[in-house]
Protein backbone atom coordinates (compact mmCIF):
# COMPACT_ATOMS: atom_id res chain seq x y z
CA UNK A 1 0.00 0.00 0.00
CA UNK A 2 1.65 3.04 -1.21
CA UNK A 3 2.16 5.89 1.50
CA UNK A 4 1.38 9.21 0.72
CA UNK A 5 4.31 11.39 1.07
CA UNK A 6 2.83 15.03 0.08
CA UNK A 7 5.42 18.29 0.57
CA UNK A 8 2.80 18.93 3.16
CA UNK A 9 3.31 16.01 5.39
CA UNK A 10 0.97 13.64 3.67
CA UNK A 11 -2.84 12.68 5.37
CA UNK A 12 -2.94 11.26 8.68
CA UNK A 13 -4.89 8.42 9.39
CA UNK A 14 -6.91 9.76 12.14
CA UNK A 15 -7.95 12.53 9.97
CA UNK A 16 -8.40 10.37 6.79
CA UNK A 17 -11.02 8.88 8.71
CA UNK A 18 -12.94 11.88 9.67
CA UNK A 19 -16.42 12.21 8.08
CA UNK A 20 -15.78 15.98 7.32
CA UNK A 21 -12.24 17.86 6.44
CA UNK A 22 -11.87 20.76 8.75
CA UNK A 23 -12.01 24.19 7.63
CA UNK A 24 -8.67 25.16 7.89
CA UNK A 25 -6.53 24.64 4.65
CA UNK A 26 -2.71 23.67 5.20
CA UNK A 27 -0.80 25.52 7.43
CA UNK A 28 -3.80 26.52 8.65
CA UNK A 29 -4.06 28.80 5.62
CA UNK A 30 -7.67 30.19 5.15
CA UNK A 31 -10.32 29.26 2.76
CA UNK A 32 -10.71 31.72 -0.10
CA UNK A 33 -13.53 33.28 -1.36
CA UNK A 34 -16.23 30.27 -1.31
CA UNK A 35 -16.98 30.69 -4.92
CA UNK A 36 -13.10 31.24 -6.23
CA UNK A 37 -12.44 28.22 -4.24
CA UNK A 38 -15.49 26.45 -5.61
CA UNK A 39 -14.40 26.81 -9.45
CA UNK A 40 -10.83 26.04 -8.84
CA UNK A 41 -11.62 23.05 -7.53
CA UNK A 42 -13.89 22.18 -10.70
CA UNK A 43 -11.29 23.74 -13.31
CA UNK A 44 -8.27 22.27 -11.37
CA UNK A 45 -9.87 18.64 -11.68
CA UNK A 46 -10.02 18.90 -15.04
CA UNK A 47 -6.82 20.89 -15.72
CA UNK A 48 -4.43 18.31 -13.79
CA UNK A 49 -6.79 15.03 -14.97
CA UNK A 50 -6.18 16.20 -18.69
CA UNK A 51 -2.41 16.88 -18.18
CA UNK A 52 -1.75 13.38 -16.83
CA UNK A 53 -4.00 12.18 -19.41
CA UNK A 54 -2.29 14.11 -22.73
CA UNK A 55 1.11 12.45 -21.07
CA UNK A 56 -0.15 9.00 -22.80
CA UNK A 57 0.17 11.22 -26.16
CA UNK A 58 2.70 8.98 -27.84
CA UNK A 59 2.20 6.05 -25.33
CA UNK A 60 -1.35 4.83 -26.39
CA UNK A 61 -1.67 1.08 -26.21
CA UNK A 62 -3.33 1.34 -29.47
CA UNK A 63 -3.52 4.02 -32.34
CA UNK A 64 -6.99 4.21 -31.30
CA UNK A 65 -6.75 5.05 -27.68
CA UNK A 66 -3.90 7.25 -27.99
CA UNK A 67 -5.95 9.52 -29.96
CA UNK A 68 -9.09 8.78 -27.39
CA UNK A 69 -6.74 9.90 -24.52
CA UNK A 70 -5.89 12.84 -26.72
CA UNK A 71 -9.52 14.15 -27.29
CA UNK A 72 -10.61 13.28 -23.79
CA UNK A 73 -7.35 15.62 -22.18
CA UNK A 74 -8.26 18.34 -24.74
CA UNK A 75 -11.71 18.41 -23.62
CA UNK A 76 -10.96 18.18 -20.03
CA UNK A 77 -8.38 21.28 -20.73
CA UNK A 78 -10.95 23.45 -22.57
CA UNK A 79 -13.45 22.62 -19.47
CA UNK A 80 -10.42 23.81 -17.38
CA UNK A 81 -9.70 26.97 -19.46
CA UNK A 82 -13.32 28.50 -18.93
CA UNK A 83 -13.26 27.41 -14.99
CA UNK A 84 -10.16 28.72 -14.71
CA UNK A 85 -11.18 32.15 -16.42
CA UNK A 86 -14.57 32.51 -14.52
CA UNK A 87 -12.78 31.79 -11.13
CA UNK A 88 -10.15 34.25 -12.12
CA UNK A 89 -12.58 36.88 -12.69
CA UNK A 90 -14.41 36.06 -9.43
CA UNK A 91 -11.34 36.57 -7.56
CA UNK A 92 -11.04 39.83 -9.25
CA UNK A 93 -7.35 40.12 -8.99
CA UNK A 94 -6.96 40.38 -12.86
CA UNK A 95 -5.50 36.90 -12.82
CA UNK A 96 -6.34 34.92 -16.15
CA UNK A 97 -6.89 31.31 -16.06
CA UNK A 98 -3.05 30.59 -17.35
CA UNK A 99 -1.69 32.71 -14.46
CA UNK A 100 -4.14 30.57 -12.51
CA UNK A 101 -2.51 27.68 -14.44
CA UNK A 102 0.90 28.37 -14.44
CA UNK A 103 1.60 30.45 -11.43
CA UNK A 104 0.15 28.22 -8.90
CA UNK A 105 1.77 26.20 -6.60
CA UNK A 106 0.98 22.80 -5.71
CA UNK A 107 -0.41 24.23 -2.00
CA UNK A 108 -2.63 26.50 -3.86
CA UNK A 109 -4.05 23.56 -6.36
CA UNK A 110 -7.20 22.35 -5.43
CA UNK A 111 -7.81 19.35 -7.33
CA UNK A 112 -8.80 16.07 -5.86
CA UNK A 113 -6.02 13.72 -5.40
CA UNK A 114 -7.42 11.25 -7.47
CA UNK A 115 -6.76 12.53 -10.49
CA UNK A 116 -3.16 13.69 -9.96
CA UNK A 117 -2.64 9.60 -9.41
CA UNK A 118 0.38 8.53 -11.81
CA UNK A 119 -1.44 6.83 -14.99
CA UNK A 120 0.09 3.68 -14.11
CA UNK A 121 -1.00 1.28 -16.86
CA UNK A 122 -3.38 1.99 -18.98
CA UNK A 123 -6.03 0.00 -17.03
CA UNK A 124 -4.67 1.81 -14.06
CA UNK A 125 -5.71 4.60 -16.00
CA UNK A 126 -9.26 3.29 -17.33
CA UNK A 127 -10.15 2.86 -13.71
CA UNK A 128 -9.30 6.02 -12.61
CA UNK A 129 -11.15 7.44 -15.58
CA UNK A 130 -14.21 5.32 -14.90
CA UNK A 131 -14.04 6.80 -11.27
CA UNK A 132 -13.75 9.87 -11.85
CA UNK A 133 -15.93 10.48 -15.06
CA UNK A 134 -19.41 9.22 -13.27
CA UNK A 135 -18.78 11.77 -10.52
CA UNK A 136 -18.03 14.57 -12.75
CA UNK A 137 -20.95 13.79 -15.17
CA UNK A 138 -23.38 13.63 -11.96
CA UNK A 139 -22.02 17.12 -10.86
CA UNK A 140 -22.44 18.26 -14.49
CA UNK A 141 -25.76 17.17 -14.64
CA UNK A 142 -26.87 19.39 -11.42
CA UNK A 143 -25.01 21.87 -12.09
CA UNK A 144 -26.71 22.44 -15.12
CA UNK A 145 -29.56 23.39 -13.55
CA UNK A 146 -27.92 25.68 -11.17
CA UNK A 147 -28.39 29.35 -10.80
CA UNK A 148 -25.29 30.45 -11.82
CA UNK A 149 -25.75 31.22 -15.17
CA UNK A 150 -21.43 31.16 -16.93
CA UNK A 151 -21.55 28.11 -14.28
CA UNK A 152 -24.75 26.51 -15.73
CA UNK A 153 -23.36 27.14 -19.60
CA UNK A 154 -19.98 25.62 -18.78
CA UNK A 155 -21.61 22.75 -17.23
CA UNK A 156 -24.28 21.40 -19.66
CA UNK A 157 -21.83 21.84 -22.56
CA UNK A 158 -19.37 19.68 -20.44
CA UNK A 159 -21.90 17.29 -19.62
CA UNK A 160 -22.04 16.43 -23.43
CA UNK A 161 -18.54 15.52 -23.77
CA UNK A 162 -18.54 14.18 -20.27
CA UNK A 163 -20.66 11.45 -21.22
CA UNK A 164 -18.65 10.59 -23.99
CA UNK A 165 -15.36 10.10 -21.74
CA UNK A 166 -17.69 7.73 -19.36
CA UNK A 167 -19.09 5.55 -21.96
CA UNK A 168 -15.33 5.03 -22.87
CA UNK A 169 -13.75 4.24 -19.64
CA UNK A 170 -17.09 2.08 -18.52
CA UNK A 171 -16.35 0.02 -21.36
CA UNK A 172 -12.72 -0.64 -21.24
CA UNK A 173 -13.01 -1.37 -17.42
CA UNK A 174 -15.85 -3.99 -18.50
CA UNK A 175 -13.46 -4.97 -21.28
CA UNK A 176 -10.60 -5.48 -19.01
CA UNK A 177 -12.22 -6.55 -16.14
CA UNK A 178 -14.01 -9.45 -17.99
CA UNK A 179 -11.17 -10.35 -20.23
CA UNK A 180 -8.00 -12.46 -19.65
CA UNK A 181 -7.31 -13.78 -16.18
CA UNK A 182 -4.42 -11.28 -16.45
CA UNK A 183 -6.22 -8.53 -17.42
CA UNK A 184 -8.79 -9.00 -14.77
CA UNK A 185 -6.36 -9.41 -11.31
CA UNK A 186 -4.21 -6.28 -12.99
CA UNK A 187 -7.51 -3.97 -12.98
CA UNK A 188 -9.15 -5.35 -9.92
CA UNK A 189 -5.62 -4.40 -8.70
CA UNK A 190 -6.29 -0.91 -9.90
CA UNK A 191 -9.65 -0.18 -8.42
CA UNK A 192 -8.19 -1.26 -4.95
CA UNK A 193 -5.69 1.01 -5.51
CA UNK A 194 -7.41 3.80 -6.34
CA UNK A 195 -10.52 2.86 -4.40
CA UNK A 196 -8.73 5.20 -1.40
CA UNK A 197 -9.02 8.61 -3.21
CA UNK A 198 -12.84 8.24 -3.78
CA UNK A 199 -14.16 9.12 -0.29
CA UNK A 200 -12.99 13.10 -1.11
CA UNK A 201 -14.95 13.70 -3.90
CA UNK A 202 -17.98 13.43 -2.12
CA UNK A 203 -16.89 15.46 0.85
CA UNK A 204 -19.14 18.47 1.86
CA UNK A 205 -17.26 21.74 3.47
CA UNK A 206 -18.17 25.20 4.40
CA UNK A 207 -17.48 26.35 0.46
CA UNK A 208 -20.27 24.11 -1.25
CA UNK A 209 -22.72 25.23 1.84
CA UNK A 210 -21.31 29.13 1.20
CA UNK A 211 -21.64 28.94 -2.51
CA UNK A 212 -25.69 28.75 -2.15
CA UNK A 213 -25.23 32.35 -1.87
CA UNK A 214 -24.16 32.52 -5.76
CA UNK A 215 -27.19 30.14 -6.56
CA UNK A 216 -25.38 26.86 -6.31
CA UNK A 217 -26.44 23.99 -4.51
CA UNK A 218 -25.07 20.41 -4.74
CA UNK A 219 -26.75 17.37 -3.05
CA UNK A 220 -23.21 15.77 -2.44
CA UNK A 221 -24.89 13.42 -1.11
CA UNK A 222 -27.10 12.21 -3.97
CA UNK A 223 -24.81 11.99 -6.13
CA UNK A 224 -22.66 10.19 -3.83
CA UNK A 225 -25.30 7.05 -4.07
CA UNK A 226 -25.80 7.40 -7.45
CA UNK A 227 -21.97 7.06 -8.03
CA UNK A 228 -22.13 4.31 -6.02
CA UNK A 229 -24.69 2.87 -7.80
CA UNK A 230 -23.23 3.82 -11.18
CA UNK A 231 -20.17 2.78 -10.45
CA UNK A 232 -21.42 -0.86 -9.14
CA UNK A 233 -23.04 -1.87 -12.09
CA UNK A 234 -20.34 -0.88 -14.17
CA UNK A 235 -18.13 -3.27 -11.89
CA UNK A 236 -20.62 -6.17 -11.84
CA UNK A 237 -20.48 -6.07 -15.49
CA UNK A 238 -16.51 -6.06 -15.82
CA UNK A 239 -16.85 -8.97 -12.79
CA UNK A 240 -15.11 -6.96 -10.63
CA UNK A 241 -15.41 -6.57 -7.15
CA UNK A 242 -15.97 -3.02 -5.18
CA UNK A 243 -13.16 -2.92 -2.65
CA UNK A 244 -14.12 -2.71 0.86
CA UNK A 245 -14.38 1.19 2.23
CA UNK A 246 -10.78 1.37 4.06
CA UNK A 247 -9.40 4.62 5.10
CA UNK A 248 -9.64 7.70 2.95
CA UNK A 249 -7.20 9.73 1.73
CA UNK A 250 -8.24 13.12 1.74
CA UNK A 251 -6.86 16.86 1.68
CA UNK A 252 -6.62 17.89 -2.12
CA UNK A 253 -9.54 20.29 -1.63
CA UNK A 254 -7.46 22.03 0.61
CA UNK A 255 -3.94 21.92 -1.15
CA UNK A 256 -2.43 19.20 0.95
CA UNK A 257 -1.38 16.77 -2.03
CA UNK A 258 0.10 13.95 -3.17
CA UNK A 259 4.02 13.87 -4.24
CA UNK A 260 2.72 13.35 -7.43
CA UNK A 261 1.39 16.56 -8.07
CA UNK A 262 4.80 18.62 -7.79
CA UNK A 263 6.22 16.66 -10.43
CA UNK A 264 3.01 17.00 -12.50
CA UNK A 265 3.53 20.66 -12.07
CA UNK A 266 6.88 21.12 -12.29
CA UNK A 267 6.60 19.66 -15.99
CA UNK A 268 3.51 21.55 -16.67
CA UNK A 269 4.76 24.89 -15.56
CA UNK A 270 8.02 24.87 -16.89
CA UNK A 271 7.62 26.70 -19.96
CA UNK A 272 5.71 29.12 -18.87
CA UNK A 273 7.83 29.84 -15.66
CA UNK A 274 11.01 29.98 -17.84
CA UNK A 275 9.48 32.72 -20.20
CA UNK A 276 7.12 34.65 -18.12
CA UNK A 277 4.38 36.44 -21.05
CA UNK A 278 5.68 34.58 -24.30
CA UNK A 279 2.90 33.74 -26.50
CA UNK A 280 3.40 31.50 -29.32
CA UNK B 1 -22.28 50.12 -46.17
CA UNK B 2 -21.91 46.17 -45.15
CA UNK B 3 -25.58 45.19 -44.27
CA UNK B 4 -26.39 42.50 -41.71
CA UNK B 5 -27.63 40.38 -44.56
CA UNK B 6 -24.49 40.63 -46.51
CA UNK B 7 -21.98 40.11 -43.67
CA UNK B 8 -24.01 36.98 -42.88
CA UNK B 9 -23.49 35.86 -46.69
CA UNK B 10 -19.53 36.75 -46.24
CA UNK B 11 -19.68 34.44 -43.09
CA UNK B 12 -21.60 31.74 -44.64
CA UNK B 13 -18.61 31.58 -46.94
CA UNK B 14 -15.84 31.10 -44.12
CA UNK B 15 -14.81 27.22 -44.45
CA UNK B 16 -14.26 25.49 -40.89
CA UNK B 17 -10.65 24.85 -40.43
CA UNK B 18 -10.75 21.36 -39.45
CA UNK B 19 -14.02 20.08 -42.06
CA UNK B 20 -13.45 22.63 -45.28
CA UNK B 21 -16.74 20.93 -46.64
CA UNK B 22 -18.98 23.53 -44.81
CA UNK B 23 -18.98 27.25 -43.47
CA UNK B 24 -19.06 28.11 -40.24
CA UNK B 25 -22.75 29.10 -40.30
CA UNK B 26 -23.95 26.18 -41.55
CA UNK B 27 -22.17 24.12 -38.85
CA UNK B 28 -23.92 26.36 -36.34
CA UNK B 29 -20.87 27.82 -34.88
CA UNK B 30 -22.08 31.57 -36.17
CA UNK B 31 -24.71 31.77 -33.81
CA UNK B 32 -25.63 35.81 -35.15
CA UNK B 33 -24.36 38.53 -36.93
CA UNK B 34 -25.07 42.53 -35.94
CA UNK B 35 -24.11 45.52 -38.05
CA UNK B 36 -24.19 48.55 -36.39
CA UNK B 37 -24.95 52.45 -37.94
CA UNK B 38 -21.24 52.92 -38.35
CA UNK B 39 -20.25 49.68 -39.88
CA UNK B 40 -19.09 48.08 -36.51
CA UNK B 41 -19.53 44.26 -36.58
CA UNK B 42 -20.52 41.98 -33.61
CA UNK B 43 -20.01 38.33 -34.31
CA UNK B 44 -21.07 35.76 -31.86
CA UNK B 45 -19.95 32.11 -32.32
CA UNK B 46 -19.93 29.44 -30.11
CA UNK B 47 -17.97 26.44 -29.82
CA UNK B 48 -18.42 22.93 -30.31
CA UNK B 49 -16.04 21.11 -27.44
CA UNK B 50 -14.85 23.23 -25.03
CA UNK B 51 -10.93 22.49 -26.00
CA UNK B 52 -11.60 22.68 -29.77
CA UNK B 53 -8.51 24.16 -31.00
CA UNK B 54 -9.95 25.80 -34.22
CA UNK B 55 -11.98 28.03 -32.20
CA UNK B 56 -8.94 30.52 -32.71
CA UNK B 57 -8.58 30.03 -36.32
CA UNK B 58 -12.30 30.15 -36.51
CA UNK B 59 -12.46 33.69 -35.10
CA UNK B 60 -9.12 34.95 -36.88
CA UNK B 61 -11.03 34.30 -40.35
CA UNK B 62 -14.48 35.66 -39.10
CA UNK B 63 -12.48 38.60 -38.25
CA UNK B 64 -10.46 38.90 -41.35
CA UNK B 65 -13.97 37.94 -43.80
CA UNK B 66 -15.28 41.16 -42.75
CA UNK B 67 -13.16 43.37 -42.55
CA UNK B 68 -12.75 42.55 -46.41
CA UNK B 69 -16.35 43.15 -46.76
CA UNK B 70 -16.64 46.32 -45.52
CA UNK B 71 -16.95 46.14 -41.99
CA UNK B 72 -15.53 49.05 -40.10
CA UNK B 73 -14.32 46.62 -36.93
CA UNK B 74 -15.26 43.36 -35.91
CA UNK B 75 -16.17 42.21 -32.11
CA UNK B 76 -16.25 38.38 -32.18
CA UNK B 77 -18.31 37.33 -29.10
CA UNK B 78 -18.24 33.80 -27.41
CA UNK B 79 -21.59 32.19 -26.16
CA UNK B 80 -21.35 29.45 -24.20
CA UNK B 81 -25.18 28.77 -23.65
CA UNK B 82 -27.18 27.03 -25.20
CA UNK B 83 -24.75 24.60 -26.02
CA UNK B 84 -23.60 23.77 -29.63
CA UNK B 85 -25.47 20.66 -30.94
CA UNK B 86 -24.92 19.16 -34.06
CA UNK B 87 -29.13 19.14 -34.37
CA UNK B 88 -28.37 22.94 -35.90
CA UNK B 89 -26.10 21.52 -38.88
CA UNK B 90 -29.06 21.81 -41.42
CA UNK B 91 -29.53 18.55 -44.34
CA UNK B 92 -28.01 20.70 -47.05
CA UNK B 93 -24.65 20.93 -44.53
CA UNK B 94 -25.39 17.25 -43.76
CA UNK B 95 -24.97 15.90 -47.47
CA UNK B 96 -21.91 18.11 -48.03
CA UNK B 97 -20.64 15.85 -45.33
CA UNK B 98 -21.59 13.13 -46.46
CA UNK B 99 -20.00 13.81 -50.29
CA UNK B 100 -16.62 14.63 -48.29
CA UNK B 101 -16.38 11.39 -47.26
CA UNK B 102 -17.73 12.06 -43.01
CA UNK B 103 -20.98 10.28 -42.24
CA UNK B 104 -23.26 12.87 -41.10
CA UNK B 105 -24.36 13.30 -37.15
CA UNK B 106 -27.39 11.37 -35.98
CA UNK B 107 -29.62 12.94 -33.73
CA UNK B 108 -28.22 14.25 -30.74
CA UNK B 109 -29.68 12.26 -27.44
CA UNK B 110 -30.56 14.24 -24.64
CA UNK B 111 -31.76 11.81 -21.60
CA UNK B 112 -30.22 9.71 -19.04
CA UNK B 113 -26.66 9.03 -18.36
CA UNK B 114 -26.38 5.55 -20.20
CA UNK B 115 -23.18 3.83 -19.41
CA UNK B 116 -22.99 1.01 -21.64
CA UNK B 117 -25.59 0.62 -24.10
CA UNK B 118 -24.69 1.65 -27.78
CA UNK B 119 -26.20 5.13 -28.88
CA UNK B 120 -27.24 3.61 -32.35
CA UNK B 121 -27.95 1.56 -35.36
CA UNK B 122 -24.44 1.22 -37.66
CA UNK B 123 -23.58 4.43 -39.11
CA UNK B 124 -23.88 4.32 -43.30
CA UNK B 125 -20.95 4.17 -45.06
CA UNK B 126 -20.66 7.85 -46.44
CA UNK B 127 -18.35 6.23 -49.77
CA UNK B 128 -20.79 3.15 -50.66
CA UNK B 129 -24.18 3.04 -48.45
CA UNK B 130 -23.61 0.45 -47.21
CA UNK B 131 -25.17 -0.45 -43.94
CA UNK B 132 -22.63 -3.02 -42.98
CA UNK B 133 -19.93 -0.85 -40.70
CA UNK B 134 -18.70 -0.86 -37.10
CA UNK B 135 -17.55 1.76 -35.08
CA UNK B 136 -13.63 1.45 -34.25
CA UNK B 137 -13.59 4.32 -31.66
CA UNK B 138 -16.16 7.13 -30.31
CA UNK B 139 -12.57 9.89 -30.90
CA UNK B 140 -11.27 10.67 -33.86
CA UNK B 141 -8.93 12.89 -36.02
CA UNK B 142 -10.62 16.23 -34.21
CA UNK B 143 -13.09 16.40 -31.17
CA UNK B 144 -16.14 16.02 -32.78
CA UNK B 145 -15.56 12.68 -34.83
CA UNK B 146 -15.63 9.34 -34.32
CA UNK B 147 -13.68 6.94 -35.99
CA UNK B 148 -15.60 3.64 -38.25
CA UNK B 149 -14.70 1.58 -40.67
CA UNK B 150 -17.04 -0.03 -43.50
CA UNK B 151 -17.21 -3.88 -43.51
CA UNK B 152 -18.37 -3.71 -47.37
CA UNK B 153 -15.87 -1.57 -49.29
CA UNK B 154 -13.32 -1.65 -46.41
CA UNK B 155 -12.81 2.16 -46.14
CA UNK B 156 -12.22 3.66 -42.72
CA UNK B 157 -14.50 7.04 -42.58
CA UNK B 158 -15.16 9.79 -40.04
CA UNK B 159 -18.50 10.09 -38.63
CA UNK B 160 -19.37 13.69 -37.37
CA UNK B 161 -20.51 12.77 -33.56
CA UNK B 162 -23.99 13.09 -32.29
CA UNK B 163 -24.10 15.47 -28.83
Amino acid sequence: MPELEGDAGGVGAGEATSGVAPVAGPRNAPVGEPLVEFLLRLGDDRLVLGHRLSEWTGHGPILEEDIATANVALDLIGQATLLLKLAGAAEGQGRDEDALAYFRDGVEYRNCLLVEQPNGDFGDTMVRQLLFDTYSVLLWEALAKCGHAELAAIAAKALKEGKYHLRHSSEWVVRLGDGTAESHARVQGSLDRLWRYTGELFDRDEVDDRVAAHGIGVDTAGIERRWEAMVRDVLARATLERPADGPMQRGGRRGRHSEHLGHLLATMQSVARAHPGASW
Amino acid sequence: MLTRAQALEVLGTVPDPEVPAVSVVELGIVRDVEVAADGAATVTITPTYSGCPAMFEIEKDVRAALLGAGAASVDVRTLLSPAWTTDWIGAEAREKLRQYGIAPPGRAQEGGLVTLTRRHAPVPCPFCGSGDTQLKSEFGSTACKAIHVCNNCRQPFDEFKAI
